[in-house]
């Protein structure tokens, strides 16, 4: 009998109402014909000389007459081809399966209804000039409609959707009572349910507004923003690792926050929009929009062994351009990564155009100081300053000193020629050689790395080499290291050289040495500077797993270039030219120093005269001294001010002092993901057929022809593309984004495609409210409704304020309405596109945790903070290669919010996929909502779940009140919310008597059950026994496994 | 097909049907109408269940599938590729014009050649070649079809992995388990239709080689897990007796049909069912995964011990699940990825897998299982003919990651019995003759099951996906 009732939770799934209306050409009819004909009726083929790519080329038809008969399907060629009844013309397609009976009435429909063949679907038609496709409704600028005058109806939301009901001959459904309006209305806002005393104060508030007294109040709750943050969540694909084999740990947590905050702000969407895209790139940007770049951060990234880390960038690029497109823009671009889009009107030009906006930048991690620690930082960078000034403050002309000293050096140093290796191999990290032949890593990042260059040179007097660790942005906290602080420590650097001419064929292209080798010996080694137990003679002392120089100075100095100096003990270079093998090893074992590697570095020679000297400056503070005084700026002046002291010896005394400022310099704990842009930008090429390694024509930055273009002002950059995204006349964004809030209250949008609102999408369910939002959020008061102005409330009259948008939709009497399924509306609208009543839906997966823990009273309300381990079953990490130590959370972090739960993508968490939690490998603007077994074992017993009967059973005899019934009542509405009817009530009621009977058979198990520590109960109210605890939280058990706890009705 | 689209309606028609029956008759509460259902109705509820076993485009050979999936990459040239050329080249480079532009994960493509240390012999009537670690699937070698001239796109683990489950390097698309539930679903009344088993080391793809992607949920791998509960959250909390469960449980169905009666909600019925197929699995998993039940000529021929974690068991185990209806069944063994000491890697990890897989082949034959089940077996990738040794990572005598060549072998489920198919060069590196695809491989497997692989689709974002992508052709000579 079950077996015949099952019947997994499709609602999501399910189609739309059959409508009558004839075929649309590009959903229904091109698919058919590209499908089933253009193989040999296309583009590169015409057989029998037709082509059915064209409506021209059809009307014409081929060697056998028209295919297309407008208006007369029976006579058209095409339909008796594919009917197999033409007379002259074999059965279509030819030698292949007919076509479907279903797919032929399609073809016959939209001939009879005249065969409109829509401009966009042309061959070859996406037209460039943007004019000529712009047909489909989704890409026309959103319309001006006014809601219909409908009686007895006065929000605009109503009717709308009334209007529909009466041309369906559906009548409305009365509202809701109110508890069961107060709990949709409290997870809607908050995702969480409301207390009893709330449900009741609701209920005794008879005063008008009382319901949208309860709107703002939910609003203003600091839970609001984590409700509708998750949501936001989805689409931004949030995960608190990379993803892949190793599945590292990555902090992102401060951008979720930031979205947290964002939202109970109010934040204007068109704001959220900008400083997400490229707050980076905002005049005067802050710290905190700098976090908001961590939305396009939230790319998977490969650390795999042995990975091309430009594979797997592009990779997140591709990632990164489908994010964008479907969270804002509705729309399938990833489809032209390949080729042209098959059905929509985007070309493989537009989407590398779209790429290649978001394709020039750096991706840095940096530090979130806490406000306490930005305050220190300050003071310690005012008493480094202070150390300077008082230096300046005793010369007399501090400026030619300055001068004086910047002259010295430069002679000093000599010059330098960077080695332009060209081969190299490392492990485990891959590098990259840079346009400046320095070498950035990446991929596998472990804790230990060898790098290799081979280079050929003809210089025969080679009297030292030198290795310039330096800063990239790619790197954490600009490196030099890769990893970890981003400090580095060489262990050993060696040199081998060997005559050219023993090598053989030059192009042989072995880096081996086959010849004579001679491994380079070291006089000396010194560095511009090193901290104590790291001189840099360590790293030439043979030993290439211990020590070396490293960066491990003060937390503050600790992420700056640095330089080391090696003298050869003589002159080395063979006439005829020299193969050198120069070879940087980190592998510090037991240093404690793990990951400490250098992620950026250059290495050059010299010839000129020992003893060798090292720059006190970086490459990049020498070529700012070149620049004469009046072109360097002050901040560079002062910079190169500050080498001297600190590198002349005439200053020791300050340069200790200064160094002793730096020692106060507090850490950070926390860091971040975010983008900032590169000083070059990336040049983005068409890959051919979407292959990375085959870059054909060069493409600028530019939005797809289809939409509106970048406006001749704007930046070609992320900028540039985020205003576009929220430009108030842009057809797309406010129309996906009000369809998805939509979404979230009905279970389904008025698109039902929330992803796709291309051709082949669901047509609106209410086109016009769809348009009418879509104005109204973006322009208040624009389109034609009320201006109510009641209530002096968050985000009225504020264009683009999604609190205002919420409000709107959940005053509506739609919204209201009894989610009561009549057997008519059963019949009629079975998924309830016409809205005919309220929503009824099971809860999102982080809700179902949030519910149960919320009404049991474990819950912890904190708001924020890095992701945290609720306990999880022993072997689940296992599953994943990428594994990692969970350890549950102490105290409260073990009961909060389920949306703060670490994301592992690898091994997501079992309880929150059991109830269709996306996984996070790519953006999600909607989930499936099944209904399976899985998710009844979870709620039955998952610890966590359990543990929430259990507080529940014993604050239920605890506050319950005595009696049976009275303890029933409490229980149920902490979970419920409504009272219990009589026969509910006496359900539960004969259920605690039972398992109290049950487990008095069994007093062992009843411990066992009813505390968390059987050892230690704690101590039991008055006439209360053990018994009784086991037996009310096996009642708690059962209510939170009610079909109705997991249900928004 | 649109089968979602379908299955919707037909739920439609159930429910005003079920309505019509719940209010209309006398005193039928709940879910007491089962003797009254008419054949019809029933149908339409079949329909609508979409773990309810369907019937694929044509008359499939196989009903269901056992995939030992031979993670982190089995060195072809150790098991079933024999060269014995190999031996002549030991030492020096792979020419240039053979190695095309290929680089490689670790290794420099000029690096040596490496010749394999095993012997070759031919088995069975067929004159299979395996290696002489491989005693025990020498021994099936009739039994089983030997795919020498497979190749793949990817050449890193989870992005191989993946690949070669879902038919594309970008996660996020649905598993070849999860198609075949869509497509199939199961003949189980109270298991998963998909379920997955592992050993050894943890997944390089994790759950995406066995994600639904954007299929339906319910078409996701569910892993079973050895010990106290083979499925997650199986058992009952401490302290709650059967008896307490079953008390439990039939109050929540008495609130839930009171509800149902209340509220109109098929959604509701499917939760009260749900809750009871929990309920059966929870009597009938711990029974499964009992091998202690298994007579022990059994457990001696798999090598198997109740009660311990192991690839045999797991072997052991795909066949107790297929007995039971499950309609894919994915073993993932992450051992394989040799890149230093590929002799003993492979000597090791063919002792721990070699006498279950033989054994499996066996027991489905002898239990006429065999001609319905497609076994398969094969890792992401190949490795290289050539050498991996670093002194940096303390590698040596290894092979690296091989996308051109690599070996698969399938039994059962329709596929020639005996067969070899598929050559490489003299140095094992390319694919000379039938070259098999990883999506041929799958088109043929879909093949296998019944299903034209261009027609198994499911409309997401307006395209209509397959697990082939836009590729795959049915190997022919695959099938018996």
């Amino acid at each position: 009998m079950t077996r015949i009732l099952r019947s997994l939770g499709l609602a999501t799934l399910a189609g739309v109402l059959a409508t009558a209306a004839p075929p649309a050409f590009e959903r229904d009819v091109a698919p058919l014909l590209s499908t089933h004909c253009h193989a040999c009726h296309g583009p590169k083929k015409q057989e029998s000389g037709l082509r059915l790519d064209s409506r021209e080329a059809a009307l014409k038809g081929g060697d056998h007459g028209p295919a297309l008969v407008p208006g007369k399907a029976s006579e058209s060629g095409l339909v008796l081809a594919i009917e197999g009844r033409h007379p002259e013309v074999a059965p279509m397609p030819h030698r292949r399966d007919p076509l479907a009976r279903a797919e032929v009435a399609t073809i016959r429909a939209w001939i009879d209804a005249g065969a409109d063949w829509t401009a966009s679907a042309q061959a070859g038609a996406p037209g460039k000039d943007g004019s000529k496709a712009a047909v489909h409704w989704a890409f026309q600028p959103v319309k001006q409609s006014a809601p219909p005058k409908v009686r007895g109806a006065t929000h605009p939301i109503d009717r709308f959707v009334r209007e529909r009901l009466g041309k369906e001959g559906l009548q409305a459904s009365p509202e809701a009572d109110r508890a069961t309006l107060l709990r949709r209305l409290s997870l809607d806002l908050t995702g969480l349910p409301p207390t009893p005393e709330e449900v009741d104060a609701f209920v005794a508030d008879k005063a008008s507004g009382a319901y949208e007294r309860q709107v703002e109040r939910l609003m203003a709750s600091p839970h609001y923003g984590e409700r509708w943050a998750r949501w936001w969540l989805d689409a931004a694909r949030y995960a608190d690792s990379n993803g892949f084999e190793k599945d590292r740990t990555r902090s992102i947590w401060p951008w979720r926050d930031w979205v947290i905050r964002s939202l109970n702000e109010d934040k204007p969407f068109d704001v959220f929009t900008v400083e997400q895209l490229a707050g980076d790139l905002l005049p005067g940007t802050t710290l905190d929009q700098r976090v908001a770049t961590g939305f396009l951060r939230n790319s998977m990234v490969n650390m795999e062994g042995g990975v091309e880390p430009e594979k797997f960038r592009v990779e997140a690029m591709i990632d990164r351009v489908d994010c964008v497109s479907r969270t804002w823009l509705g729309v399938t671009l990833a489809c032209a990564q390949c080729h042209n889009h098959k059905y929509d009107p985007f070309t493989m030009a537009d989407y590398y155009g779209f790429y290649a906006l978001l394709n020039q930048d750096d991706e840095p991690r940096i530090e979130i100081p806490s406000p306490e620690q930005a305050q220190r930082r300050a003071a310690v960078e005012a008493a480094a300053r202070a150390v300077e000034d008082k230096v300046r403050a005793s010369m007399k002309d501090p400026e030619a000193r300055l001068e004086g000293w910047l002259r010295e050096t430069a002679a000093a140093v000599g010059s330098w020629l960077p080695l332009n290796a060209h081969e190299w191999h490392s492990q485990p990290m891959k590098f990259e050689k840079q346009e400046d032949l320095a070498f950035l890593g990446g991929g596998d990042v472990h804790n230990f790395s060898v790098v290799s260059l081979w280079v050929d040179v003809t210089n025969t007097h080679v009297t030292g080499f030198k290795v310039e660790a330096l800063n990239d942005a790619n790197l954490p906290f600009n490196g030099p290291g890769i990893d970890g602080d981003g400090g580095f420590n060489l262990c050993e650097f060696t040199v081998e050289a060997s005559p050219l001419s023993e090598l053989g064929s030059p192009d042989a292209g072995s880096t081996s040495f086959k010849g004579t080798t001679n491994k380079v010996v070291f006089r000396s080694a010194i560095a511009d500077a090193w901290p104590d137990g790291a001189h840099p003679t360590n790293a030439i002392d043979g030993v290439r797993n211990k020590d070396g120089w490293h960066s491990g100075f003060t937390k503050g100095r600790r992420n700056q270039e640095r330089r080391i100096v090696f003298e050869t003990d003589k002159p080395l270079g063979f006439p005829g030219g020299t193969r050198l093998l120069v070879s940087l090893w980190q592998k510090p074992d037991g240093s404690g120093r793990p990951n400490h590697l250098m992620g950026r570095f250059r290495v050059s020679m010299t010839s000129a005269d020992g003893p060798l000297a090292v720059d006190p400056l970086s490459a990049r503070q020498r070529a700012l001294a070149q620049l004469p005084r009046d072109q360097r700026g002050d901040a560079a002046q002062r910079e190169l001010f500050r080498e001297m002291v600190l590198h002349d010896p005439a200053f020791a005394e300050a340069a200790r002092e200064w160094d002793a400022a730096w020692k106060d310099w507090p850490g950070s704990d926390h860091s971040t993901l975010a983008l900032s842009a590169r000083p070059i930008p990336r040049t983005t090429r068409i890959f051919k057929r979407g292959d990375w390694t085959r870059p054909t024509t060069e493409i600028a930055g530019a939005t797809p022809a289809i939409l509106p273009r970048l406006p001749a002002n704007a930046p070609a950059n992320r900028l540039g593309l985020a205003r576009w995204l929220v430009d108030p006349a842009h057809p797309l964004t406010s129309r996906v984004i009000v369809n998805r809030v939509w979404q979230a209250y009905f279970g389904s949008g008025l698109v039902t495609t929330p992803e796709d609102f291309g051709v082949r999408s669901d047509a609106p369910s209410h086109p016009a409210l769809l348009d009418w939002l879509a104005r109204e959020w973006v322009q208040p008061g624009a389109a034609a409704g009320r201006g109510s102005g009641k209530f002096a409330a968050a985000g009225e009259g504020v264009p683009w304020s999604l609190k205002r948008l919420h409000r709107l939709i959940v005053t509506s009497a739609t919204y209201r309405q009894a989610s009561r399924i009549t057997p008519v509306l059963a019949e009629k609208d079975p998924q309830n596109r016409l809205l005919a009543r309220g929503p009824r839906a099971r809860v999102d997966a982080e809700m179902v945790q949030d519910m149960v823990l919320k009404a049991s009273g474990l819950l912890s309300p904190k708001v924020g903070g890095p992701p945290v381990f609720p306990p999880l079953p022993d072997g689940v990490m296992s599953l994943a290669y990428g594994q990692i130590g969970w350890n549950v959370s102490p105290g409260d972090d073990r009961y909060r919010r389920a949306m703060y739960t670490f994301w592992k993508r690898t091994v997501p968490y079992p309880a929150m996929m059991a109830f269709d939690a996306p996984a996070a490998e790519q953006s999600c603007v909607r989930r499936n909502r099944s209904n399976t077994p899985l998710q009844a074992l979870v709620t039955l017993n998952e610890p966590t779940m359990n543990n929430a009967a259990r507080w529940l059973g014993w604050r239920t005899l605890q506050q319950g009140g005595p009696g049976a019934e009275a303890r029933a009542t409490f229980l149920f509405r902490q979970v419920l919310g409504r009272k219990p009817d009589p026969k509910e009530t006496a359900a539960l009621v004969r259920l605690a008597a039972d398992l109290r009977e049950d487990f008095g058979r069994r007093d062992k198990e009843a411990l066992a059950f009813a505390f968390n520590d059987p050892q230690n109960p704690p101590p039991l109210p008055q006439g209360v026994s053990a018994l009784d605890v086991a037996a009310w939280a096996g009642v708690a058990r059962a209510v939170i496994n009610l079909d109705e706890a997991i249900t928004k009705e | 097909m649109n089968l979602l689209h379908e299955l919707s309606r037909e739920r439609a028609r159930y429910l005003s049907r079920r309505w019509f029956l719940r209010d209309c008759s006398v005193g039928l509460g709940g879910l007491a109408l089962a003797s009254l259902m008419q054949d019809k109705a029933r149908a339409a509820l079949q329909a609508a269940d979409p773990l309810a076993p369907r019937r694929p485009h044509f008359a499939p050979k196989a009903k269901s599938v056992i995939y030992l999936f031979m993670a982190g990459a089995p060195s072809q040239l150790e098991l079933f590729d024999h060269k014995p050329s190999l031996r002549k080249y030991h030492g020096k480079p792979v020419p240039k014009d053979v190695l095309g532009g290929q680089t490689y994960a670790f290794i420099k493509p000029d690096s040596a050649i490496h010749a394999p240390d095993f012997a070759f012999a031919r088995h069975g009537q067929s004159g299979q070649w395996m290696s002489e670690v491989l005693p025990h699937t020498a021994t099936v070698a009739d039994d089983i079809a030997v795919i020498r001239s497979m190749t793949t796109d990817a050449f890193n683990h989870a992005p191989g992995q993946v690949f070669m489950n879902t038919g594309s390097q970008q996660f996020g698309r649905p598993s070849m388990g999860s198609w075949v539930t869509y497509g199939l679903g199961s003949e189980s009344r109270d298991l998963p239709g998909f379920v997955v088993l592992s050993s050894a080391g943890g997944l390089s793809g994790g759950v995406g080689n066995y994600g639904a992607g954007f299929l339906p949920t319910v078409y996701q791998g569910v892993p079973f897990r050895s010990g106290r509960d083979p499925v997650l959250y199986l058992s009952n909390p401490a302290g709650i007796s059967t008896s307490a469960q079953r008390r439990t449980l039939d109050t929540i169905k008495e609130l839930n049909e009171h509800r149902l009666g209340v509220m109109g909600d098929p959604e509701i019925a499917t939760r009260i069912n749900a809750f009871e197929l929990a309920h059966r699995m929870q009597m009938s998993a711990p029974e499964l995964v009992d091998l202690a039940r298994e007579p022990k000529h059994v457990l001696d021929m798999y090598g198997a011990e109740p009660g311990k974690a192991s690839f045999a068991n797991n072997c052991l185990l795909a066949r107790r699940l297929v007995e039971r209806g499950v309609r894919f069944v994915q073993l993932f063994h992450e051992a394989w990825d040799h890149h230093s000491d590929v002799k003993g890697g492979v000597k090791g990890q063919a002792g721990v897998t070699d006498k279950a897989c033989a054994a499996l082949v066996k027991d489905l034959k002898a239990r006429g299982l065999l001609d319905s089940t497609l076994v398969i077996w094969g890792g992401e990738f190949g490795r290289t003919p050539q050498v991996e040794a670093s002194a940096e990572l303390g590698r040596s005598l290894g092979r690296d990651h091989h996308p051109q060549a690599f070996t698969y072998w399938m039994a059962g489920g329709g596929v020639r019995p005996g067969l070899s198919l598929g050559e490489t060069d003299d140095f094992g590196f390319n694919v000379v003759k039938d070259r098999v695809h990883v999506h041929d491989l799958h088109a043929t497997i879909m093949h296998l099951l019944g299903f034209d692989h261009e027609k198994l689709t499911f409309r997401f974002q307006g395209r209509d996906y397959r697990l082939t992508d836009i590729h795959g052709e049915v190997v022919h000579k695959l099938l018996g």
